[in-house]
């Protein structure tokens, strides 16, 4: 597999790296020149001086053969431009993009730059899907299918707590997909026991969060 | 351009990040720009927010024509995608990108083409 990626910052070196440890083929594209003689140093000639929002650049990086175009440059436009560009002109079968300001995700969303990560965001998403009472955390949305995935703990005395898979009551729309317990994880059958202090995930229609968290309440907690 | 549109009867609305720029719009005229009937908003090209108080909904032209080929060539198909504005013109310095959005169907300007247009023909004649 053949992966370009457009800007040495620390995401876009790290990544080469760690693709190179993993023995793909990367060339990596960078447009700071002092920036690039001192990932030079360590990466030789898998780095690239160049700005990669020029076609040429990208054409002596090999684009029409890449398999993967990860475009994390600190600039959105530069980096839905290359993306556009990669799929649209060169055929790249798989782009990834970076979001430095997630406000310009709608941007990459509306030119179908897919998919786009915001590390802000995610964050964000950690900070404020916690609902402190239940120890809710939102881990993922998944923004076409329209579903989220929730982890929760299971509170001592709750109702879930003792009851199999299959008995938990779950309204329609939302199913627990996998039980961490000790530290190891597992994908529950229907009559799996769920244990307090498993933390639970959970696959789910937005909004149906409030009739599944006080399932797994403590005894004694007040619902939200 | 947007002195030129004004001077022909059009609204004009400018939109730049930098504040200053302003005093290009009111330097030689015997008005202010907004006594003229100009627009003039600050805000980042990408800015929605900013986009929408420029009054990009109501606008039958957009002219991308910052510095950034990257910015102008994002913006623009914002204004045509999002906004569905009817003419949307790109000023994009770089021959090859203004080839490739052409043929994507903007409309672009490429200074530089048209430098080296005019300046192959004086040299060769």
């Amino acid at each position: 597999m053949y992966v370009i990626i457009c800007g040495a910052g620390k995401v876009g070196w790290n990544l080469a790296r760690e693709l190179i440890a993993k023995e793909r083929e990367v060339t990596l594209i960078e447009s700071d020149h002092g920036r690039y003689r001192v990932v030079e140093e360590e990466l030789e000639h898998a780095v690239q001086y160049g700005d990669a929002t020029e076609l040429w650049v990208l054409e002596r990086g090999g684009i029409q053969r890449a398999d993967l175009v990860i475009a994390v440059t600190g600039d959105d436009e530069d980096n839905i431009l290359i993306c556009q560009m990669a799929k649209e002109k060169y055929g790249v079968q798989r782009i990834v993009a970076r979001v430095n300001n997630p406000r310009n995700l709608q941007h990459f969303r509306l030119l179908d730059v897919q998919p786009a990560v915001s590390a802000t965001d995610l964050i964000l998403r950690l900070i404020e899907h916690e609902v402190p009472e239940y120890g809710l955390i939102q881990l993922l949305a998944l923004e076409e299918e329209h579903l989220e995935i929730i982890e929760l703990e299971v509170g001592r005395g709750s109702e879930a707590a003792g009851r199999r898979v299959q008995d938990v009551e779950l309204p329609d729309g939302s199913l627990i997909i996998s039980v961490l317990r000790g530290g190891a994880g597992f994908v529950p059958k229907a009559d799996s026991v769920i244990q307090p202090g498993d933390q639970v995930l959970l696959i789910l229609d937005p909004g149906l969060e409030s009739q599944i968290t006080p399932q797994f309440a403590p005894n004694g907690a007040s619902p939200g | 351009m947007a002195k030129r549109a004004l001077d022909a009867g059009h609204e004009v609305s400018v939109l730049d990040s930098d504040p200053l720029s302003h005093e290009r719009l009111d330097k030689d005229q015997l008005t202010t720009w907004e006594d003229a009937g100009g627009r003039f908003t600050v805000s980042t090209a990408l800015e929605i927010d900013g986009l929408i108080e420029a009054g990009i909904e109501q606008a039958d032209v957009f002219v991308a024509a910052t510095s950034g080929d990257n910015t102008n060539l994002v913006i623009a198909q914002i204004a045509q995608r999002r906004f569905k504005v009817q003419k949307v013109v790109v000023r994009v310095a770089d021959p090859a990108r203004a080839a490739w959005y052409a043929e994507q169907g903007l409309l672009t300007i490429c200074p530089t083409q048209v430098a080296i247009d005019e300046a192959s023909r004086v040299v060769l004649a």
